[in-house]
């Protein structure tokens, strides 16, 4: 479905260019794909960089066998890949309803917004017509973010850490999402993660660390390494990084 | 009524034929209809263009519509409303003026609206500007209103220029008693090489009266805005302005809130910030498969809402 070929990413900066993407060879397939890997290791860039926000440096992108290396970000978005962004974006004025409107492409009735916001444990009643804007708490942007992806339908999402910001209580909710997506998605998804809930319930994990594709694999592959011991951040990074 | 009148009616005043309740309609200076109710008595003044409204007390529920016409290239008018809003009515009251210039001249309407809000009478205002035409000459408007609001009323008032006027200077002068609140929200779009000037003044006289003025505007183009806002706290009371501005292309906006406090029990707040779209919410947009520009009318649709 997606193929990303040797693809690179670098920036400017005031000691010269610097590598954030390296030469990354993967192809994802139908099914739920996650990325693992330490903090500042180019996991959101790539997002970025598959979804058309970031240009490539070198390389190319395929989606379904068709180049779109060059497309910007709404042709990639009409050929049918969505995006949930890390940290959402807040509007003056749009509402809920709105932007689940807009992220459908048609009118939905209220029953259908409804649906989508029950999704990802909202109560429409009291979200429909709310503002996207500061009035709204980071966890619940997050779970809009994710009814937006929802509403799109697309064969392809990628998901930026859909659960930081999320509390504890919401997020079995969350994982249950990603659950029943996973039974019932008929495309594929790519989901940045560092939760071994999410990691759990992926066909594939993805290792990426300094700009770098460390492992692909199974989570029966991945994981033993990857928790094997404490688990904490530090020594997770410190496996990956050795 | 012609197809131009009754696509401007509903412009300015989302009139689709004769209103229900009280009305007055007025064209190129010359009535089109006036319908007095029970409780909304409408009179003509003697002494110059205008009428004077007598709302009875205890009147509520009520709505009358007084918009404006101007059809006739290169006519010019000055008009003199005053409204008397009796004690305890709770009134709804639509202004507008839609100006049709397809000639040479510039036409202009400027209306000055003064209303006298009773004790705890509440008021809610709805004015809108529209402009359009094909030849060269402009449409220009110049609002002045005047407010006077008695111990415990209240005036809500929003006024909203979304298209075609060219030139727009807008006086508010607002005085308020004991108890007494007043609420202005502001919307205005501008664009091409249009030009508008929002003035408001607001003096909070009475103990406990309250005041928030919310500007919300898109500049466009080449166009220009200047928004000054002053609040001055005389007693103990609460102020709040605020301007949120969105600029594009080659326009300017001037955001110029001031507030002035005569008493230590005053408390007055000022808030402007003017800035382009954010780059992150085209984006947004983008990735649900809008393009640039549809994403940008979004966003402007949205802020202006």
């Amino acid at each position: 479905m997606l193929e990303l070929k040797n693809v690179s990413y670098e920036v400017d900066t005031e000691t010269g260019t610097k590598e954030i993407l390296q030469d990354i060879n993967l192809k994802i397939e139908d099914g739920f794909v996650a990325i693992t890997g330490p903090n500042g290791g180019g996991k959101s860039t790539l997002a970025k960089v598959i979804v058309g926000i970031y240009p490539v440096t070198s390389g190319q992108i395929l989606f379904n066998g068709e180049d779109i290396t060059h497309l910007s970000v709404t042709e990639r978005a009409q050929k049918g890949i969505g995006y949930a962004f890390q940290q959402p974006v807040r509007f003056k004025g749009i509402t809920v309803s709105d932007l689940i409107t807009l992220a459908a492409g048609r009118k939905l009735s209220v029953a259908e917004i409804c649906a989508y916001l029950s999704e990802v444990g909202l109560c429409a009643r009291d979200y429909i017509n709310r503002e996207i804007n500061a009035s709204l708490s980071g966890g619940e942007l997050k779970r809009i973010e994710i009814a937006t992806v929802l509403a799109r339908a697309v064969p392809f999402s990628v998901f930026d850490e859909p659960e930081a910001g999320i509390d504890l209580w919401s997020f079995n909710n969350l994982i249950s999402v990603f659950e029943k997506m996973h039974d019932q998605y008929k495309g594929s998804i790519l989901i940045i993660s560092h939760q071994e809930r999410i990691l759990n319930i992926a066909d594939k994990i993805v290792v990426i660390a300094n700009g770098k594709l460390q492992k692909v694999g199974t989570k029966e592959e991945i994981l033993p390494d990857l928790l094997c011991s404490s688990g904490t951040c530090k020594t997770l990074l410190d496996k990956i990084t050795t | 009524m012609d197809a131009i009148q009754k696509r401007m009616l509903e412009a300015v005043a989302d009139l689709h034929e004769i209103p229900q309740g009280a009305y007055n309609i007025r064209q190129d200076g010359e009535l089109v209809g006036r319908r007095s109710s029970e409780h909304i008595e409408i009179v003509p003044k003697k002494d110059k263009d205008g009428i004077d409204i007598y709302i009875k007390a205890g009147t509520k529920n009520e709505s009358m519509h007084i918009p404006v016409l101007l059809s006739k290239s290169g006519y010019t008018e000055t008009v003199y409303n005053d409204f008397h809003i009796g004690e305890d009515c709770d009134v709804l009251i639509v202004a507008g003026c839609g100006i049709h210039n397809s000639g040479e001249g510039d036409s202009k309407h400027d209306g000055i609206h003064t209303f006298y809000v009773g004790k705890n009478a509440k008021v809610r205002y709805v004015e809108k500007h529209y402009g359009e035409g094909d030849g060269n000459g402009k449409n220009l408007m110049n609002p002045t209103t005047i407010v006077e609001i008695e111990e415990g009323g209240r005036m809500e008032m929003e006024t909203a220029q979304i298209k075609g006027v060219d030139s727009t200077d807008r006086k508010t002068e607002a005085r308020l008693a004991k108890g007494a609140s007043l609420v202005i929200r502001e919307k205005l779009m501008t664009h091409g090489s249009q030009y508008a000037k929002t003035d408001f003044v607001v003096e909070l006289n009475g103990e406990d009266s309250s005041a928030n003025v919310v500007s919300r505007s898109v500049a466009k183009d080449n166009s220009k805005q200047v928004f000054y806002s002053h609040i001055k706290g005389n007693n103990r009371c609460n102020g709040h302005t605020e301007c949120d501005a969105i600029i594009m292309d080659n326009a300017s906006v001037s955001a110029i809130p001031e507030i002035t406090a005569a008493s230590v029990d005053a408390s007055l707040i000022h808030e402007a910030a003017i800035g382009k779209i954010a780059g992150e919410q085209l984006i947004k947009l983008m990735t649900l498969g809008l393009s640039e520009k549809e994403a940008e009318e979004q966003i402007i649709q949205g802020f202006l809402k």
